[in-house]
């Protein structure tokens, strides 16, 4: 693997950690198995480069891309805790509508962003390349979120939320409005997601209708190889654990795609990240999301 | 400090598995009062608490807690009134958090939770002077996983997470019923204990007939959702196990069914 791929993959599993970062809010924190990413990802790349494209700033624009993402995730809430249905196949309501609402935002199939500001811009002028710039730029932007998400789930409100996905039951005996938190969560877990999909589209120069697929899959990968590797147990190791599972994980994907004794070319990846998941989930001892997926029903 | 006024709840209603759990039932209870609930399986017993947190709605009827009608409010808006403790050990608690944890969530019962520190040095040390009055060495352990704790343990810990907020009304619902007997007694011993220093307005249900009598300050039986047998003070006093054993099987006007009770 040489330089400019393993940068390419510190900053891919950076943006990718704000996934897994929103995945482990609806999975774990509030055990609601939410598919709704798959199209909150390229909602966030949607709104921003349209934005961007039609001359707003960059900084506006991916906020109001995060802001997108956020009523998503309130619109999957609402299917589920308003009008009772599964949660997942109200997550997969919601990812198939935005399917449509994705083309209608940017008009066509893929708008390029090559030439356009982007958030990247401001820092040009450092005289680092964009190879390293990116990297760093996601960095700090993911240190930034996942210590918010750190700090809301060691708070008052973050510790009921916590009771909320644990034990709903006595969530309400002790005073917590469980659909509502549930909501602000979904809503904040689809706006991390709406984020990463915002800076995607921004460093690559393009968004496109097809980069949602898989995304649950990739931040669900992310969040098994972080806890399989750091064996969590509070939340604020927890989130960290994310982060660099994502990290960890575009690292191995990197290398099993540069590896020529495995002749895997790009296309592979879907295929190769699949195979990755079910492996973690068959393995003895593999404390994983998904396990609890068909256990419980979202909090009434 | 409660009145329930002919309450009625109705499960499955329209179906082939419809249960009529409450019909009727009324009830006055006033301030300090700690009363025992008895009655056989389906009297109706759980139902009540159910109506009396909000997770149950009654279709007919009012509920009243101190001067307030909340017979129309959900679980969470009653949670500042009522604290409850679950048969289930697990159903009290999230086993996935802390102690403390646990606690700090109790500690913020009914009361708007902000975005300030859940845990602070200030509420630990309030947390570890309550638990270390249990004597069941948990103090030092409130950074373990509730999880790890015993049936009875978490009941223990779950009777000072129902006393952390100033309550005014305590609800107990077969809350020794999983507990080995030495656990059981320490359990209801301190449930005595707290129920005094708080001056809590206290229903316990139980299965057992001699609890029914011993604990609490008056006894309430239960069967087919309505209250048949209401006695306190002298009368009260002068109950035996065998006389309310009577009264049971006159009330259900048959044999009594000697498995659905228990004698300890």
């Amino acid at each position: 693997m040489n330089l400019v791929s393993f940068l390419g993959a510190i900053e891919i599993g950076l943006v990718y950690g704000l996934v897994a970062l929103g995945v482990y809010l609806s999975f774990r924190i509030l055990n609601f198995p939410d598919l709704t990413v798959d199209g909150s990802f390229p909602l966030g790349a949607a709104v921003a480069a349209t934005l961007i494209v039609s001359g707003v700033d960059p900084y506006v624009a991916t906020a109001v891309a995060m802001v997108a993402g956020g009523l998503a995730g309130l619109v999957t809430a609402v299917l589920n805790l308003r009008f009772g249905i599964l949660h997942l196949l109200a997550s997969i309501l919601t990812m198939i509508a935005l399917y449509s609402v994705n083309l209608r935002i940017m008009g066509r199939p893929n708008v390029a962003l090559i030439t356009e500001p982007t958030v990247l811009t401001p820092f040009e002028g450092l005289g680092l390349s964009g190879l390293y710039l990116k990297p760093i730029v996601g960095l700090v932007v993911v240190v930034i979120v996942a210590a918010l998400l750190a700090w809301f789930l060691i708070t008052s409100y973050g510790l009921g939320m916590r009771a909320t996905g644990a034990n709903p039951r006595m969530a309400r005996a002790q005073g917590i409005a469980t659909a509502q938190v549930t909501a602000v969560g979904m809503a904040v877990s689809n706006g991390m997601v709406a984020l990463g999909g915002a800076l995607f589209a921004q460093m690559n120069g393009f968004a496109d209708i097809t980069i949602g697929t898989g995304t649950i899959v990739v931040g669900l990968a992310a969040v098994i190889a972080g806890e399989a590797i750091f064996r969590v147990r509070g939340v604020v190791v927890a989130v960290v654990a994310c982060l660099l599972g994502s990290i960890i994980y575009r690292l191995a994907i990197a290398l099993a795609l540069n590896a020529d004794v495995l002749g895997l070319k790009a296309s592979d990846l879907n295929l190769v990240t699949a195979v990755l998941v079910a492996l973690a989930l068959i393995l003895p001892g593999a404390r994983n999301p998904l396990k609890s997926l068909f256990k419980r029903a979202a909090p009434p | 400090m409660i009145r329930v006024e002919d309450i009625r709840v109705t499960f499955n209603a329209g179906t082939i598995m419809e249960t009529r759990a409450l019909q009727g039932l009324s009830a006055a209870i006033d301030a300090g009062e700690f009363v025992t609930v008895i009655g056989s399986n389906g009297a109706g017993k759980t139902t009540l608490l159910n109506c009396l947190t909000g997770e149950v709605a009654p279709s007919a009827g009012r509920i009243v807690i101190g001067d307030t009608e909340v017979t129309g409010w959900p679980a969470p808006r009653r949670a500042a009134l009522v604290a409850r403790v679950f048969q289930d050990p697990l159903a009290g608690t999230c086993e996935g958090l802390t102690i403390e944890e646990n606690l700090a969530l109790a500690a913020a019962r009914g009361v708007r939770r902000g975005f300030d520190k859940a845990l602070t040095q200030q509420r630990r040390q309030e947390f570890r002077d309550k638990i270390a009055r249990l004597g069941l060495n948990l103090e030092n352990r409130l950074g373990d996983r509730m999880g790890l704790l015993s049936g009875g343990q978490r009941q223990a810990v779950s009777l000072v997470m129902a006393t952390l907020r100033p309550t005014r009304i305590l609800l107990l619902d077969e809350h020794t019923a999983a507990l080995d007997p030495r656990m059981q007694a320490f359990v209801l011993e301190l449930t005595r204990e707290l129920v005094e220093s708080e001056r809590l307005t206290t229903l316990m249900v139980t299965h057992s007939m001699r609890q029914a009598l011993s604990f609490g300050t008056r006894s309430l039986m239960l069967h087919e959702g309505r209250v048949v047998l209401d006695v306190k003070g002298e009368e009260r006093s002068r109950l035996e196990v065998a006389d309310l054993m009577a009264l049971f099987a006159k009330v259900r006007g048959e044999e009594l069914d000697s498995d659905s009770l228990l004698l300890s």
